[in-house]
């Protein structure tokens, strides 16, 4: 059994990309004269923030952060003293109570917005959490509102589709209004560029973890890439730090390295990560050298890796179809068995685990008829449940005795052809 | 029914309703299918749904409204977390147990996650049964939105007509207006009557007027209604010492009959609710002869419909709109009753509470189950609340 040891370039990249990058909210929060829009991760539109300097702010990317770091809990409480429930989506109640704890964070000053750009792509809560970020700032909200996949097809019809590009437009026209700046185009079209160019590396990246032994875990080690993905795209930067990481495990996958010592399963995981215990849930798969080939968590922001590309030639269009179509978060959740079915399948997967958490009810809810249809399917499936925020849900023997419990079974049983037991 | 020949009391007129409301099955909808052909019915989950353009097209929208204090739930509860709402299992459960058999289809919204990913759950678990989504805009500031809704009603309409096999005309859809219009108006003058004299009727009398039409067909409904109105209008009512009260947050997963008793038996007059929405929903009648008429229900939508913390219509604060219902009902107090585990209405309490207070209007938070049906616990809480306002 191993323990989990990966540190690479990336690593170090990203933590220096990401600091720089908080020390700009630190500086717009002290006055710096940027203006800061706060956006959520769903397919976000960062392209267009961009192509006016508008600084984009993460609420949940703070959110999360805070929760790694250990320190989410007296802010969820606060917010509960507020009168917030404890079943409502703790990533919420931990910034509300940041908010109003003088938006002071171990990594940041956090600006107050210039503009809520509540992205409204498949996740209601988003709703909630901007619509109360209004009322409490009384600062300018945009609503952009994306029509929910719900054809047969999977597909966003014309309609949908004329319906968010005029949203875009009316939200150039508020971005010219903060700034004071018409827009440029050919700004919008570079920051698009940047998009594609990123995006295409994070694609390839995501379909290194084909190999045997994939070259990284595509959870727990996506998720240091998804912060870029977000705070960065769209910039040279985050191009920069996408080509590092693609060389980097690139050449770990032609060496055949993976980030343990030994691959022995391969699995696909479905569901946001516990951040507040990320390590201790990592080192349970590490110690039975299971890995994570491909992980649905991974695509919220996007999902590159299925053929979607930004076209610098068709800036808004390609902004639309992103919020639409190209997202975990607004695809509905059976589109979400026929991406996970894609990566038993296509990632040589032989197992899936199912993290359910209280808080996010756009992953969990229903995660027990998946577990069921995938259990039908004759893939050993094990749900397992605790949040990603509030750290008072993780009871750390009963999950690893349930995921001991998991692999000790799948260990015995006859494995389907090519997989790696 | 026999409505028109006799002058019916209010207490006939409620104990027909919860007959019908607790009967399992649906009765009236498979009888008025059985009626005519090309005819079909659709169970729509709350919390709104543009009945008229089912009832265009033939097909007899019926309310959804989970699975009350009777129905254990044996399946559902392994598709859906511990964590998740009743109406979402009881809905599954419904499905699984066969008692929605006699609907030809479902229809779900965008109200929220759970009920979202339920409509692919269920979907995915009968096959047979056509599933429809309505994914109802949440820009209220641009002014493409009633548009942008008025094709997502095109493209319901086109499903409702191939559940009967009859396309809606334009005429047709301008009756149903008509009708349900009837239906809404009737309603908001029994919820005038109620703020005016709550005496002469009580919030356990109404609601299942109103419920009623969940499952019986609109025409029956609006004449139920009238016949009500009637009957409450000039009944005679002794007033008692209650505190009048606006009760929000049960917008969706419905409280049994005997809670909704419950809270009156404590002292209190409902003097206003949000129980069942969808049946009143516009704050106005629709247009009746709008050229586009799908445009004019799409219209009233975006611009006159009542509030609701599944709706983010950014011109207006739901708090201040509810401080500001509070006091044009006279209310002494609100309550403000979520369903367990509805984010929504969670959601909206901290908002609620903060300018409740700055208004300096007493509110009591409660949260119930469909399932539930002990109600000593609440009952006392919301006496002792009563007292503390009573005797302050
Ligand atoms: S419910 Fe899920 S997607 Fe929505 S804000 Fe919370 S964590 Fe994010
Ligand atoms: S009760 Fe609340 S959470 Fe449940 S389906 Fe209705 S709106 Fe959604």
């Amino acid at each position: 059994m191993t323990e989990t040891h990966y540190q690479g370039k990336l690593h170090h990249l990203q933590k220096e990309l990401m600091s720089e990058y908080y020390a700009a909210l630190t500086a717009a929060a002290n006055g710096s004269g940027v203006p800061a829009a706060y956006l959520l991760i769903g397919g976000n539109p960062v392209e267009l923030l961009r192509a006016f300097d508008i600084l984009p702010v993460f609420p949940e990317v703070n959110a999360l952060q805070l929760a790694v770091r250990k320190q989410s809990l007296p802010f969820i409480q606060s917010a509960e003293f507020m009168g917030y429930s404890s079943d409502n989506c703790a990533y919420v109640k931990a910034d509300i109570g940041m908010y109003f704890g003088g938006r002071e964070t171990p990594f940041a000053t956090i600006p107050e917005p210039s503009l809520l750009l509540c992205n409204y792509v498949g996740c209601n809560v988003y709703l909630d959490w901007f619509g109360h970020l209004a009322e409490f700032t009384g600062k300018p909200a945009f609503q952009l509102d994306i029509p929910f996949i719900r054809s047969a097809s999977g597909k966003p019809s014309k309609e949908d589709i004329e319906y968010v590009l005029r949203q875009l437009h009316h939200l150039i026209g508020r971005c010219e209004e903060l700034t004071g700046r018409k827009l440029d185009e050919d700004r919008l079209r570079e920051a698009v560029r940047l998009s594609s160019l990123t995006g295409d590396l994070w694609s390839k990246i995501k379909h290194l973890t084909k190999r045997t032994p994939a070259p990284y875990d595509a959870y727990f080690d996506s998720v240091t890439m998804m912060a870029p993905l977000y705070c960065l795209r769209g910039t040279p930067q985050g191009l920069e730090f996408f080509e590092t990481a693609y060389a980097e495990l690139l050449a770990k996958a032609e060496a055949g390295i993976g980030p343990l010592e030994k691959e022995r399963f391969r699995y696909v995981i479905e569901g946001p990560p516990p951040w507040p215990h990320l390590r201790a849930f990592r080192d349970m798969f590490s110690r039975w050298d299971a890995v994570a080939v491909a992980s649905t968590y991974s695509t919220v922001g996007g999902l590159w890796e299925f053929g979607f590309t930004h076209d610098p030639d068709h800036p808004l269009e390609s902004i639309a179809r992103h919020l639409l179509e190209w997202n975990l978060t607004n695809r509905n959740f059976l589109q979400r068995y026929e991406q996970i079915e894609r990566y038993l399948e296509e990632w040589n997967a032989n197992a899936l685990v199912i993290h359910s958490v209280k808080s996010c009810r756009l992953f969990s809810a229903g995660q027990g008829d998946m577990r069921e249809y995938f259990t039908k399917r004759g893939i050993p499936t094990l749900l397992v449940e605790s949040d990603l925020e509030d750290p008072r849900y993780f009871s750390e023997a009963q999950m690893r005795n349930r995921i001991d419990a998991f692999f000790e079974s799948i260990a015995h049983r006859p494995t389907r052809e090519g997989a790696s037991v | 029914m026999s409505t028109q020949v006799i002058a019916q009391s209010i207490e006939s007129l409620v104990e027909y309703c919860d007959r019908i409301i607790e009967e399992p099955g649906f009765a009236a909808a498979v009888a008025w299918k059985n009626a005519a052909p090309k005819r079909a019915a659709i169970g729509c989950f709350p919390v709104y749904t543009p009945t008229e353009i089912f009832y265009a097209s033939g097909v007899l929208p019926v309310g959804l409204a989970g699975g009350g204090n009777r129905m254990e739930i044996a399946h559902a509860d392994s598709r859906f977390q511990s964590f998740i709402c009743s109406i979402v299992k009881s809905t599954l459960e419904q499905g699984m147990t066969e008692l929605l058999e006699p609907l030809d289809g479902l229809v779900f919204h965008s109200i929220c996650d759970p009920a979202r990913n339920l409509a692919s759950v269920y979907a995915r678990n009968f096959p047979g049964t056509p599933v429809e989504y309505i994914h109802f805009p949440q820009n209220f500031e641009a002014e493409e939105s009633p548009r942008y809704l008025r094709d997502e009603y095109a493209r319901v309409a086109k499903f409702a007509g191939e559940l009967s096999g009859r396309e809606m005309t334009t005429e047709d859809l301008r009756a149903a207006i008509a009708l349900y219009n009837r239906i809404r108006e009737t309603i908001r003058r029994l919820y005038a009557l109620r703020r005016d004299a709550p005496h002469r009727l009580r919030t356990r009398e109404l609601y299942p007027l109103v419920r009623v039409g969940h499952l019986i067909p609109p025409e029956e409904h609006a004449e139920l209604l009238a016949d009500a109105l009637h009957a409450a209008a000039t009944r005679e009512g002794r007033e008692r010492d209650r505190i009048r009260v606006v009760l929000t947050g049960s917008f969706c997963e419905q409280p049994p009959l005997d809670l909704i008793a419950a809270i009156e038996d404590a002292g209190c007059y409902l003097v206003d609710d949000d129980f069942l929405l969808g049946r009143r929903w516009f704050t106005e009648n629709v247009p009746e002869n709008a050229e586009d008429p799908l445009l004019a229900l799409a219209d009233g939508y975006i611009n006159a419909s009542l509030p609701t913390p599944v709706k983010h219509d950014m011109r207006v604060s739901p708090s201040q709109l509810l401080v500001e219902r509070a006091r044009s009902h006279r209310a002494d107090a609100v309550i403000v009753l979520c369903a367990k585990f509805c984010e929504p209405s969670l959601f909206a309490y901290p908002l609620y509470r903060k300018a409740l207070q700055e208004a300096g209007i007493p509110h009591l938070f409660l949260e119930f189950e469909e399932k539930m049906w002990m109600f000593d616990r609440v009952k006392s809480e919301i006496e002792t609340f009563v007292e503390s306002l009573l005797f302050d």
